[in-house]
């Protein structure tokens, strides 16, 4: 059998009271693009944030590449090599481009400082080639705060990629952007499988997850509600289940 | 969107191009502390020029500012990082209690340099760990840092009362060793040691801030904490490294200040805690986070020191000081935050 890319067994997420997930199973294909599904407070944020490291489960077990993991943190998860661009972006918009592609790796020597040279090279390499910055209005020292949406989910992205990542997960990733730039990340998404590499990705629009998704998963309330492999859904018959799961919180 | 690799060829070095426009912005937090620093300068020199053009007035600023000016440094870090730290003046008295203390139960030794070293260590020591605690409890806890180190204020300003039981005392041992004239002693007529050492400083700070990963972690920490932590910057021990900092520079500020006069009196730092503030945001730093400069902190600090002595030498009384501190240091908040609005 294949060994999966990223595997979870029966993981559940508890805050106080609140049950955020509730026996999670969920696996990632070599090559193959997951999209995850929910209306809000599914759970599809804390399934994030366990996969990246960032919150641990509270029962439950991890699988990279068919082999177990245990008390991931966010530079633990990125050696596995996956990489999250996050909803809220993870950029710090006083600083400039290079600062915010290098946050938390920044190129140094074993003492700590820094290549800065190094660091505005290849930012400038990739704002030129990836995210198709040609303008001379914006430099690898330009601040991130002046960018648009599209721009700022351009930084991110390009930052998730140049750090070679075998799995991309992608939080809300089109919120905010113009139908341009949402076309851009889909076909960006598509580059992804084509270069062999997984994505799991999230949204809201079930067009966009239909589009680029080899395979959908619904969550609802913490919880596993189905899924499905797109090339046997419609996407009418896609967005009639999403209803019927909100309303009802099952599948059938 | 297609290239993801970092091995491909050499990228070609990426130069900025240079423009005016381009350096006015970049550096437009520094070019306006220091339009305001030479602004002011010639309003001293053409009010008082007898004193103003004559070395003797520069001499003394170099003599009294470097006290709290070294210490604005590391606190410039803090408050970049979002944080602040107003226990400063509490440890620099703290740190000469763990210097006498050293150098009390050193006296076996004989030989005044190597007891010196000692308690100089001690000094600092004690400054660190001080630190460390106000960054421990800070981070730890989740407690805002202008409420815990409030409280440590209090606690280590009692704490050098209680054990020195309110005592001043004479430090006119250390003019036997050699740290004397190396801290707090001349080079030459004009230039004391306290000032190389507070360039010192300054130039590390510089350094640790601009070259450094340290820097950048305290940057993107004042920007936005969240971000970083999501990146994986540790930012609980960078926030944490940043407060000990502060505790190091402030224990090593109440050495030279108290070495100068070779005297120990418990209240030691009370009078510097505004003014090194004020050298913080008079340099441009924001409270805000995220934003600031050594050098701006350095020129800050010229100013608030050279303020006191203008006012006297330009003919006003006394009484008009803390009025001129409080217009400069609005004047120059406001013109930084216009600076960082146009810059956006």
């Amino acid at each position: 059998m294949e060994i999966c890319r990223l595997e979870l067994k029966h993981v559940s997420k508890t805050f106080g009271e609140v049950k955020a997930l509730e026996d999670v199973n969920f696996s990632l294909g070599q090559n193959e693009v997951v999209g995850l599904l929910g209306d809000n407070g599914a759970g599809k944020s804390t399934l994030i944030k366990i996969l990246t490291g960032y919150h641990q489960p509270t029962s439950g077990e991890l699988f990279f590449n068919g082999k177990k993991v245990e008390r991931l943190t966010v530079p633990k998860v990125r050696k596995l090599g996956l990489e999250a661009v996050y909803q809220e972006r993870a950029l710090a918009e006083l600083q400039t481009v290079w600062r915010n592609i290098f946050m938390g790796r920044e190129i140094s020597d074993r003492l700590g400082f820094l290549d800065i040279q190094k660091m505005r090279d290849e930012t400038h390499r990739l704002m030129s080639q990836s995210m198709g910055f040609t303008s001379m209005a914006v430099s690898p020292e330009s601040r991130v705060g002046k960018f648009s949406g599209g721009e700022k989910q351009g930084v991110a992205i390009v930052r998730a990629l140049f750090f070679k990542a075998d799995i991309i997960v992608l939080d809300e990733p089109t919120m905010g952007l113009s139908l341009k730039e949402t076309a851009k990340l889909v076909s960006f998404v598509k580059d992804i499988k084509k270069a062999g590499k997984s994505a799991i990705f999230i949204d809201h629009n079930i067009l966009h997850v239909h589009n680029v998704a080899d395979r959908v998963v619904v969550l609802d309330r913490g919880r596993i509600a189905g899924e499905f492999m797109t090339k046997h859904i419609g996407l009418n018959d896609l967005m009639e289940k999403m209803i019927h799961v909100a309303e009802t919180g099952k599948l059938n | 969107m297609t290239s993801q690799s970092n091995e491909t060829a050499p990228t070609p070095h990426y130069r900025e191009p240079i423009s005016l426009r381009r350096l006015l912005r970049t550096y437009s937090m520094q070019l306006g502390i220091l339009g305001v620093f030479l602004t002011l300068w010639m309003i001293f020199i053409l009010s008082a020029p007898k004193t103003f053009l004559a070395p003797n007035i520069y001499t003394a600023f170099m003599i009294s500012i470097p006290f709290f000016a070294i210490m604005a440094i590391p606190l410039t870090i803090v408050v970049i990082a979002k944080e602040i730290d107003l226990s400063f003046p509490s440890i620099m008295a703290m740190g000469m209690v763990a210097f006498s203390f050293v150098y009390n139960h050193t006296g076996f030794i004989g030989n005044a340099n190597i007891q010196v070293f000692l308690a100089i260590l001690g000094a600092l020591t004690a400054g660190l760990l001080i630190g460390w605690l106000n960054g421990f409890i800070i981070v730890k806890f989740g407690i805002p840092s202008l409420v815990v180190t409030i409280g440590t204020q209090f606690f280590w300003r009692g704490a050098v009362l209680v054990l020195t039981q309110g005592a001043n005392f004479s430090l006119s041992y250390i003019f036997k060793s050699v740290f004397y004239p190396a801290l707090v002693g001349k080079i030459g007529a004009h230039l004391p040691m306290q000032m190389i050492w507070l360039i010192v400083i300054t130039i590390l700070g510089w350094v640790l801030m601009n070259r450094h990963r340290f820097g950048a972690h305290i940057y993107l920490i004042g920007d936005n904490i969240n971000s970083a932590e999501l990146m994986g910057v540790n930012t609980g021990r960078v926030r944490i490294q940043a407060f000990m900092l502060v505790g190091l520079i402030s224990a090593f500020a109440g050495v030279l200040a108290s070495f100068y006069v070779a005297y120990f009196w418990p209240s030691l730092g009370e009078g510097y805690l505004l003014s090194t503030l004020a050298a913080v945001f008079l340099g441009g730093t924001s409270v805000f986070g995220g934003t600031g400069t050594i050098l701006g902190t350095f020129l800050g600090a010229f100013i608030i020191g050279a303020i006191e002595a203008a006012t006297v030498a330009v003919g006003l009384t006394g009484f008009w000081t803390q009025l001129i501190y409080g217009f400069i240091i609005v004047l120059s908040v406001i013109m930084h935050t216009y600076l960082r609005k146009r810059a956006d």
